[in-house]
């Protein structure tokens, strides 16, 4: 009996979870009026935070990423001659997968837990009380302006990890393995198609985006304000980010790519 | 003298307009019953306290009066406003007339203490920005911080950190500030300042105050007006002269601290003897 008593009890706590997000994301997108004056100084500032704070780690790991898949599909392809398929592979996996995701899962750990620690932490010092106490709506002047941030600097992100992992792969296979410099990037720009690769890896980015931010936000508006309340925030976070980015994009893989 | 004129006005409390009401209020978080339909009446420019045990929620009351959370029964007006019937524009609309100083101070960390205390001004008016410096250094010197302008939070002392967000609450002039336990871990200097600032303040501006706090000494030498709470209710509510005066045994033990009483020092369990024994 205990047992259901629990399952029951750990649904309704998932259900009002649930609620109390969709609470914030209204309030933050819909709540009032918006004052693009105010507002936009506001947003600039989440998109240095979230973002350009964002690209050291983004591009790194996109560079290297390149280099290995060059790395490992040349060994493959060269047992069939079909090394000059190396742009193309390294590009379209890019592209279409890895970009995406990568970008998605370095962003959770990397700006998500930074907002998740940061609004909790305002939550536990009174901060957004007091916002509240002075008329001052914080879903709109703190949660919104780190919204918008995540949803536009994601996808910007993801691009320039599957560019700089494109010009990693080049380094690799054209300049260290010997794949011929033309094929490369000829063979790669017949396949690649702009709609097909390029605008399915951006929505899958929105998409992320739009999750993980959400769920960053939510878990530090949410967070029991004590000091365990707030790492326990930020791991989860990372894990429930991580998790609904890889399921996400499976269901988006079968959707765009899956016929 | 002023101080005794305006004890003489309080007494015949009926004749003052009160600023702030709470009647018949209850209010519980889940199971636990916090307040228990309790009314208090707050007059407009006077210095009201709340004094009870820690623990009893005393800041929730706060919390209850700005809007913040709802009560499950009851009145609370504020300037004619009925707190829990408004809708967000109104709430917000009324709040802007409110002002609330935390415990923490909760200043903004990311921003300077001259940038906090014009925060308020910034968001709520359109003045041009060098009238607005003018405000801010203006309030800013009234708590003894203008020199301090262009600290970070995170450099002051837990004194100045709360004068900073003293200013911040009263810089755009409210008609109602409420201090969460102003008094709570200051040095006797700070606490004497901040006593005499809050004092003046209610005398310059003609400010409604509320005052939480368990400093019994300090509270008394401020209020006009008190209510002691505990378990629940209204336990006692007077001037000083009558608290001290009072008859009821838990006024007496609150006032003159007294580890046992009518309010118990020990927390709710069995015997002693009994306890031992089970091990």
């Amino acid at each position: 009996m205990d047992k259901i008593q629990q399952l029951g009890r750990h649904t309704l706590d998932r259900f009002s979870a649930v609620g109390r997000a969709t609470y914030l994301l209204i309030g933050a997108l819909f709540g009032g009026r918006p004052n693009l004056v105010k507002g936009f100084p506001l947003f600039v500032k989440q998109l240095y935070v979230v973002g350009v704070l964002s690209l050291v780690i983004i591009l790194v790991s996109g560079l290297f990423i390149g280099m290995v898949l060059a790395l490992q599909g040349y060994t493959v392809l060269i047992d069939y001659g079909a090394e000059d398929s190396l742009g193309p592979m390294v590009s379209l996996a890019l592209l279409r997968e890895l970009g995406p995701v990568v970008t998605a899962l370095l962003f959770a750990g990397r700006a998500g837990s930074a907002l998740t620690a940061e609004i909790g932490l305002m939550k536990a010092t009174e901060q957004l009380s007091s916002l509240e106490m002075m008329a001052v709506d914080p879903l709109r002047r703190v949660v919104a302006p780190r919204f918008w941030a995540g949803v536009v600097s994601m996808p910007l992100l993801a691009l320039l990890f599957s560019s700089v992992g494109i010009l990693g792969g080049h380094i690799v296979g054209v300049e260290w393995l010997g794949v011929d410099h033309g094929s490369f990037w000829s063979i790669m720009q017949a396949s690649v198609d702009f709609k097909d690769d390029i605008m399915n890896g951006v929505i899958k980015s929105l998409v992320f985006a739009f999750v993980c931010t959400w769920i960053a936000l939510f878990r530090g508006y949410d967070a029991v304000p004590t000091s365990e309340g707030i790492s326990t925030a930020t791991t989860q976070t990372v894990v429930q980010s991580s998790l609904a980015v890889l399921g996400l994009d499976f269901v988006l893989t079968a959707l765009m790519f899956g016929n | 003298m002023t101080f005794q004129s305006q004890n003489n006005a309080v007494q015949n409390e009926n004749g003052l307009t009160p600023h702030v009401e709470l009647k018949n209020v209850t209010f519980s978080r889940g199971d636990r019953i916090i307040y228990d339909d309790i009314s208090m009446s707050f007059p407009k420019g006077k210095v009201t306290a709340i004094m009870g045990p820690s623990g009893i929620g005393k800041t929730t009351l706060l919390r209850l009066i700005g809007g913040q959370l709802y009560p499950d029964s009851g009145e609370i007006l504020v300037a004619g406003n009925n707190i829990p019937s408004l809708n967000r524009a109104q709430l917000y609309k009324v709040r802007e007339k409110m002002s609330m100083l935390f415990q923490s101070g909760a200043l903004f960390t990311e921003m300077s203490v001259f940038d906090n205390v014009a925060f308020p001004i910034r968001e709520h008016t359109k003045l041009p920005e060098d009238i607005i410096r003018t405000m801010a250094l203006l309030k800013l010197e009234s708590v003894g911080l203008r020199g301090a302008r262009d600290l970070m939070p995170n450099e002051l002392s837990g004194g100045m950190a709360r004068r900073a967000a003293l200013a911040r609450a009263i810089a755009l002039d409210p008609e109602l500030i409420m201090y969460d336990e102003p008094f709570v871990g200051q040095d006797p200097i700070s606490m004497g300042v901040l006593v005499r600032l809050i004092r003046d303040l209610n005398h310059s501006l003609n400010l409604t105050s509320i005052v939480v706090s368990h400093d019994v000494h300090e509270v008394m030498s401020i209020a006009d007006y008190m209510y002691i709470i505990a378990d629940k209710r209204v336990i006692g509510h007077g001037t000083k002269e009558q608290l001290l005066q009072s008859e009821s045994p838990l006024v007496q033990q609150f006032l003159k601290g007294q580890a046992d009483g009518p309010v118990p020092f020990h927390f709710a369990a069995d015997s002693l003897q009994q306890d031992l024994m089970q091990g």
